[in-house]
């Protein structure tokens, strides 16, 4: 037993640890701890009062219990009883064992906020400091309830010590990151910006972490971190090793901030203000420099931390996309690395360049280091190390090259770790079909995926292979003799079998000309694999089977015969004994004519995007599979993919009708789609009445004006016009009441032959998707009239136009990444395909048309802001027209995943 | 950072750190997942893997593994510099240590980590400025425990 240094000893706590690491077994590890926890209990119970030490020596030794990995049912309260001692130690234990053990007994959560807000106020620091540490710690929902409000007051207080500065930073990063919607912004934000400008780089080290993370949510509030940002990295950059102290780390000033920094400014395009740009350029360059320069020191720790910043330079470089001097150093860099000795840096290096592989500027540098790569495919010790470069591989991937990097994929399957087999077979068969120029040369690679790793290949592969020589008629000769062929080996892959009786099923009589491969030898072939094949690819070969019975008369007998074997007819397995059944009865009662109309060559599949690639985005997380090529892919269009837009809501508002109702009365307007990207127009028209709409909308604001027409001679009575919000919607587009949108009421006679007017004003407090409904009754004649209409309030009448430059477009473009952000649709076009109506609309949806930008000059992109009262959401689409198959691609990416959907859903009707 | 875990060569968990909640079934079945991957890996391969969703930096100090857990966008060397500046906190306060101090001294390790780490981001990255502050409130509790011992020694006694 060591003695201990400092502070106290717990004897009995030290006993116990030795008792318990003196047990020969688990058994009697688990006697010992019994034991104590009845004596632990004992002694809680017991009458006597427990002084606070033995308290917190027993929490203690529960504490121990629990981490050896022991369930603790009790202690809570004695624990919370030690937080309001006025003892540091028994206090700090206190807090030790509610931040491990924290229980959601509300009863005690109460208890332990009490003695964390008594010690808040304590000004005594180091108690703050514990107590925000607990908080930290546990960060549930009830201590984000109960302190989120208090934390940023302590923050940003002038008279916080620095240490309790820090500590509120990080509480309240860690309260954000739990409960965001319980952290509200404040006046406080644009101080805790100014943090940065502190003169204690400990204080700037917690708050940069705290800026970061609540930037990213709320850039436009921490705007002003950019230029505090890259002052302080250039003061640290700059700085000579001995200038920080004990903040320099191994001769490397600061590198946990630098690092921070870094971060921080990943969360906003390149500075706009040139002088700040020009300055983060410079840091970026002496970055870059200094990694020329000779070591300071030979420890691991140098290099490592002078390299962590290097590496986050280097992610910042990739992240801005806009200078292409600092992204071929960058690269020129990482390809030093590539060949380092120190497999921590290869590592990376390898990965960093995957992301540079797909800027535009650096792709052609990353290309130059594929020797390397393929290098370390093959030599690399480190199954870690190698999956990094199967991915740069696939990265830098090209038409330029895409035969030796496929080519080196497969060699390298042979030998390939089982833990990446799936995934690179899945590159590989990506790579070989995004590239192939020569279609033979994509079959060819796919058998050999099929012979090298059969078992990783997955359903989706293969199926994709028979797509794509179903859908081109120059391969499909070739694919027969190939998969014939290769079906000549004697143990083939049972995925080979498959491919090969569908294929030999729709094109054998290609290749059935050569006595070698005639129809009976193509079926003897097949036939010799059934017997080995499970259930799916029997009933598949059926299939090949009857079709060969059209292809092939000659075989048809020898068919039947096998068709009308016991083992099909009788077989226990139901598909594979009804397809025998019908097959046979097929083949025997259906004229030529008949069976050849049913066994028919197989139609084109219609393009959509690869089903692999949907497999490995599934299996990789989307951001690492995009690359170069996604953004300026040759456009394939899916048309089973994209979410269907919601139907208008028709039937929702229609309302009661009397029985004798004018015949043609439609009692509901379409659902306002035709509105989207106008604003005046006749909203509804029956033979009665004729409702007629002008609007005009500005930023979250709207007015709406309405003309009611009486289209008959005689008087509508009890005229009453009524606008329902669906409850949630109430929330969403404002009015005082909802009743008091209309602000002029309406007259409830309306002569024959008149129009009354009435205005709606509109505000829209969040983003939204269901309008309102315009309810009108009245009587006219003996009837009782009823009349409801959506209005066409659409959150894209929220739109303010905005210009960019093309750059500025991608830059944003690439910030909106993630996932939820976008929202895709592919559609038939509804409408003909003119490029001067399509201009109009997306200008009439509010959007500004951003000429130049989009490299295809076919394409159309928009940008604009949509403003609702309490946000402003930016907002970019693109539209892919593709005129060949009649159909669009519409991609919208805005900040809020909502709004992406909603505003596609809009846009896709209208064209 | 999510978590920090600190094990032997042995597999036994010396330390674990959670910046995520996680339920108690979750955080075991995590550590012996991470334990088993990390134990299987051989010297002289790279200190980082992808695990999950997650990064995983890890290095080996004598019979110790430290073992952290970080996202995506978070910078693997960096995090490798905070294991090492772990290690020295403790070595500096223990002198030279090892595994034996952090079983016997656990809630030490804890604090101290507390100091350095908070939320899972870097507090404070000066040696010195951690040291003062467990310095400091060994400092406090040096005082109370002379306050303790001069009132009740008896009482004490009975306790061990």
């Amino acid at each position: 037993m060591p003695a201990v240094s400092k502070g106290d000893g717990m004897r009995g706590l030290a006993v116990f640890i030795s008792d318990i690491r003196n047990c020969k077994s688990k058994e009697a590890e688990i006697k010992r701890i019994n034991k104590e926890l009845a004596n632990i209990r004992s002694k809680f119970k017991g009458d006597k009062a427990l002084d606070g030490y033995s308290k917190k020596k027993y929490v203690c030794k529960l504490l121990f219990i629990f981490l050896l990995g022991h369930d603790i049912d009790f202690g809570h309260m004695e624990a919370v009883n030690l937080l309001s001692s006025n003892r540091y130690t028994e206090k700090q234990i206190g807090y030790l064992f509610i931040s491990v053990l924290v229980n959601s007994n509300s009863e005690l959560i109460r208890l332990i906020n009490n003695a964390i807000k008594n010690d808040l106020a304590s000004r005594n620091p180091t108690f703050m400091g514990l107590a925000l540490h607990c908080i930290a710690n546990v960060g549930s929902r009830e201590m984000a309830e109960a302190f989120a409000g208090e934390v940023p007051k302590i923050l940003v207080a002038g008279d916080t010590m620095d240490s309790v500065k820090q500590s509120a930073a990080l509480c309240l990063l860690r309260l954000y990151r739990t409960s965001p919607d319980l952290v509200p912004m404040g006046d406080w934000t644009s101080r805790v910006v100014h943090l940065l400008n502190d003169q204690h780089l400990g204080v700037v080290t917690a708050a940069t972490s705290l800026i970061t993370t609540l930037a990213q949510k709320n850039p436009e509030e921490f705007k002003t971190s950019v230029s505090l940002a890259v002052s302080r990295l250039s003061r640290i950059v700059t700085s000579a090793s001995t200038d920080l102290q004990d903040y320099t780390y191994y001769f490397v000033p600061a590198p946990w901030l630098s690092v921070k920094l870094l971060r921080l400014l990943q969360c906003y395009p390149p500075p706009e203000d040139p002088a700040v740009r020009g300055r983060l350029t410079e840091c970026l360059e002496t970055i870059l420099n200094k990694a020329q320069e000779p070591p300071k020191s030979k420890k691991v720790q140098h290099s490592n931390a002078k390299n962590a910043v290097l590496f986050e330079a280097i992610s910042l470089i990739i992240h801005h996309d806009s200078e292409p001097n600092l992204l071929v150093r960058a690269c020129n860099q990482l390809g030093q690395f590539l060949q380092h000795r120190e497999t921590n840096l290869r590592y990376l290096a390898l990965e960093s360049m995957c992301t540079l592989a797909s800027s535009e500027f650096s792709h052609e540098a990353v290309k130059t280091h594929i020797d390397t790569v393929i290098n370390a495919l093959k030599t690399e010790r480190d199954v870690s190390v190698r999956q990094r470069a199967v991915d740069l591989l696939y990265a830098m991937c090209d038409r330029s090259n895409a035969q030796q990097i496929v080519a080196e994929m497969l060699s390298y399957l042979e030998t390939a770790d089982y833990s990446i087999r799936e995934e690179i077979v899945l590159k590989v068969a990506i790579l070989a079909e995004k590239y192939a120029v020569d279609y033979a040369w994509y079959v060819d690679t796919i058998l050999n995926l099929i012979r090298i790793a059969g078992d990783y290949v997955s359903e989706e592969v293969w199926y994709r292979v028979i797509q794509i020589v179903i859908n081109r008629d120059d391969v499909q000769g070739y694919a027969a003799k190939t998969v014939f062929e290769a079906l000549q080996a004697p143990a083939c892959h049972e995925n080979l079998v498959k491919v090969g009786g569908y294929i030999l099923g729709e094109f054998g009589n290609l290749i059935a000309g050569d006595p070698r491969s005639s129809p009976l030898v193509q079926f003897n072939l097949l036939h010799s694999k059934f017997h080995l094949c499970s259930v799916p690819t029997r009933a598949l070969l059926l299939s090949t089977y009857i079709k060969f019975v059209n292809l092939f008369p000659e075989v048809k007998t020898t068919i039947q015969d096998v068709l009308r074997s016991d083992s099909q007819l009788k077989n226990a397995d139901v598909e594979l004994q009804q397809r025998a059944v019908e097959y046979l009865r097929l083949s025997t009662v259906a004229s030529t004519d008949i069976l050849a109309t049913v066994l028919e060559e197989m139609p084109p599949f219609p393009e959509r995007e690869s089903s692999i690639l949907a497999k490995l985005k599934k299996k990789k997380g989307p951001s690492t599979v995009t690359d170069l090529e996604d953004t300026k892919r040759e456009r394939s269009v899916d048309v089973n993919g994209g979410p269907e837009p919601a139907p208008a809501s028709t039937s929702a508002a229609v309302g009661p009708l009397p029985a004798f109702a004018f015949p043609n009365n439609p009692c509901i307007s379409a659902g306002g789609f035709e509105f989207v990207c106008k604003n005046n127009g006749v909203l509804f028209e029956n033979q009665l009445l004729q409702i007629g709409l002008k609007s005009e909308f500005r930023q979250n604001l709207g007015r709406m004006f309405i003309f009611y027409g009486n289209k008959t001679s005689t008087q509508f009575l009890n005229f009453t016009p009524t606008l329902i919000c669906p409850d949630d919607l109430q929330s969403h587009i404002l009015g005082p009441s909802p009743h008091r949108h209309i602000t002029k009421p309406v007259d409830p006679t309306v002569d024959g032959g008149a129009q009354v007017q009435q205005v709606v004003n509109i505000e829209c407090v969040s983003d939204f998707t269901e309008a309102p409904v315009l309810n009108i009754q009245f009587r006219y004649g003996g009837t009782f009239q009823n009349v409801s209409v959506q209005l066409p309030i659409t959150l894209n009448k929220f739109f303010q136009p905005t210009e960019m430059s093309s750059q500025d477009f991608f830059q944003r473009w690439k910030q909106l990444s993630n996932p939820q952000q976008e929202v895709q649709n592919i559609f038939k076009a509804k409408h003909p395909m003119d490029t001067e109506i399509t201009k109009a609309k997306i200008i009439g949806f509010g959007s500004a048309l951003l000429e130049e930008v989009d490299p295809n000059p076919a394409n159309f992109v928009g940008a604009g802001i949509i403003h609702t009262k309490t946000t402003q959401i930016g907002c970019l689409l693109r539209l892919e027209p593709n005129l060949q198959a009649q159909m669009y691609r519409l991609t919208l990416r805005t900040s809020k995943e909502t709004v992406s959907q909603r505003l596609c859903e809009l846009l896709s009707q209208q064209f | 950072m999510q978590f920090m875990l600190l094990f032997s060569r042995q597999g036994k968990l010396r330390l674990q750190k959670w910046y995520v909640p996680l339920s108690d079934k979750e955080k075991k079945k995590i550590t012996r997942e991470l334990v088993q991957t990390v134990l299987a890996r051989k010297p002289k391969m790279c200190s980082f893997l992808e695990w999950r969703d997650l990064k995983i930096v890890y290095k080996r100090y004598a019979s110790l593994y430290f073992c952290c857990a970080i996202e995506d966008q978070d910078n693997e060397l960096i995090t490798l510099e905070i294991i090492h500046r772990y290690v020295e906190l403790l070595d500096k306060y223990f002198g030279s240590v090892c595994e034996l101090d952090i079983i016997f001294n656990f809630e030490k390790a804890y604090f101290i980590l507390d100091e350095f780490l908070l939320g899972g981001e870097v507090q404070e990255t000066s040696k010195k400025n951690v040291l003062k502050a467990i310095e400091q409130a060994d400092l406090l509790q040096e005082k109370t425990e002379n306050m303790y011992h001069s009132k009740s020694f008896i009482g004490c006694k009975k306790a061990y």
